[in-house]
C-alpha cells in the first residue's frame, strides 16, 4: 500500500488547517467529545490515538482541524478513519468512524473539510469506497453525510438483545 | 410514496434550483407529465406550508421561499401523507394474530428506515445529487445550490 506523506490542507487565505493529531491535541478531543456526547472517555481516546495516531499511518488517519491563525491556532474539530480489509467480506474500504466539530462553528464548512481531507487520504491509499455508520435517530450526522454525497451502502447493520 | 408527495418534491426541486425565477404550474406539469389541475392542488398545499409563494399577474407562477438546507424530503412528504408507524395498518384483525404482529414488526422496521432516510435528505442535498449526475464523467460538479 502506498506510503503517504503528511499533507497540510490549507483553506484559501489560510483560515483553516487540517493535520494529523498529535498527543497535545488529545485534551481538546476528549473535551469536545465529552461536551457533545455527555460522556467523558479519556481512556478510549488515548487508545484511539495510540492506534490511529501513531501506528500504520499509511492507512490510519486521526485528523484535527484548526484555525490557522499565526500563533493562535484554535482547535475546531477532528475526524478519525482507517482502511479496513475483508471485514464482513468487504474489499478494502475506508471507514470514517468519528467526526466532530465545535458546536458554535458548525455550518461553516469545517466538517466538510475534515470529510474531504479524510476521503483524499483514502484515495491516496488506493481506496475506492468510503463508509461510515450512523444511528438512525442522529439527524445531524445523517443529514451531514447525505449532504456530502454518501448514500446507503450494500450492508445492513443487524443486532439482537443479549439480556 | 403518494403521487402528490412525489409531485411536490419535483416542483420544489424545480423552484429551489432557480430561486430567482418564477415558474408556472403548466410549465412544471408539462415537464413531469401531470395535469395542471392536480399540480395546482399540490402547490396550494406547499404554499400553505410556507415553501412556495405564488406570483400573480402576467408571467406569474411560483417561487421558492423555503430554506433548501432545512427542508427535508420527510417535511414535504408529511404534508401529503401520514408517516407515523403503522399508518398503513388497515388489517386490524390480522394484527391480533402472531403472524400479523410479526409482519407488523417487519413493516415498522422498514418504515423506520424509510423515515430516517427521508428525514436526512434535504432539498439542498437532492440538488447536489442532481448536479453530480450532470457532471461529465471524471469531473466533479462544482455548482453549489443555495
Amino acid at each position: 500500500m502506498q506510503t503517504l506523506s503528511r499533507p497540510q490542507d490549507q483553506a484559501p487565505g489560510g483560515a483553516l488547517g487540517i493535520r494529523r493529531a498529535v498527543q497535545a491535541d488529545l485534551a481538546a478531543v476528549i473535551d469536545l467529545d465529552r461536551r457533545i456526547t455527555g460522556i467523558g472517555k479519556p481512556d478510549y481516546w488515548e487508545d484511539v490515538f495510540e492506534r490511529y495516531g501513531e501506528r500504520r499511518l499509511d492507512e490510519r488517519f486521526f485528523l484535527v482541524a484548526e484555525s490557522a491563525l499565526p500563533g493562535a491556532a484554535r482547535f475546531l474539530g477532528f475526524a478519525v478513519g482507517e482502511v479496513r480489509t475483508w471485514e464482513f467480506g468487504s474489499e478494502p474500504s475506508g471507514w470514517l468512524f468519528a467526526i466532530s466539530v465545535e458546536p458554535e462553528i458548525r455550518l461553516r464548512g469545517v466538517g466538510a473539510r475534515l470529510f474531504q481531507a479524510m476521503s483524499d487520504r483514502f484515495r491516496l491509499a488506493g481506496i475506492h469506497t468510503m463508509r461510515t455508520m450512523v444511528a438512525r435517530d442522529n439527524a445531524l450526522h445523517m443529514a451531514f453525510f447525505r449532504g456530502e454525497g454518501m448514500m446507503a451502502g450494500p450492508y445492513l447493520q443487524l443486532e439482537m438483545d443479549l439480556t | 410514496m403518494h403521487v402528490s408527495s412525489r409531485l411536490a418534491i419535483y416542483a420544489l426541486l424545480e423552484l429551489a434550483e432557480e430561486p430567482d425565477r418564477q415558474i408556472s404550474v403548466s410549465e412544471i406539469g408539462e415537464k413531469y407529465g401531470v395535469s395542471a389541475h392536480h399540480l395546482a392542488k399540490v402547490m396550494h398545499t406547499l404554499g400553505r406550508a410556507g415553501l412556495v409563494r405564488s406570483i400573480r399577474g402576467v408571467g406569474g407562477g411560483y417561487v421558492f421561499c423555503g430554506n433548501p438546507r432545512r427542508t427535508t424530503l420527510l417535511d414535504v412528504i408529511t404534508l401529503f401523507e401520514s408517516t407515523a408507524p403503522g399508518a398503513d395498518d388497515n388489517d386490524n384483525a390480522a394484527t391480533e394474530t402472531e403472524a400479523g404482529r410479526a409482519l407488523a414488526q417487519v413493516m415498522h422496521e422498514i418504515d423506520d428506515i424509510a423515515r430516517a432516510t427521508f428525514g436526512a435528505i434535504t432539498l439542498s442535498t437532492m440538488l447536489k445529487q442532481m448536479h453530480r449526475r450532470r457532471a461529465p464523467r471524471g469531473e466533479t460538479a462544482t455548482t453549489s445550490p443555495s
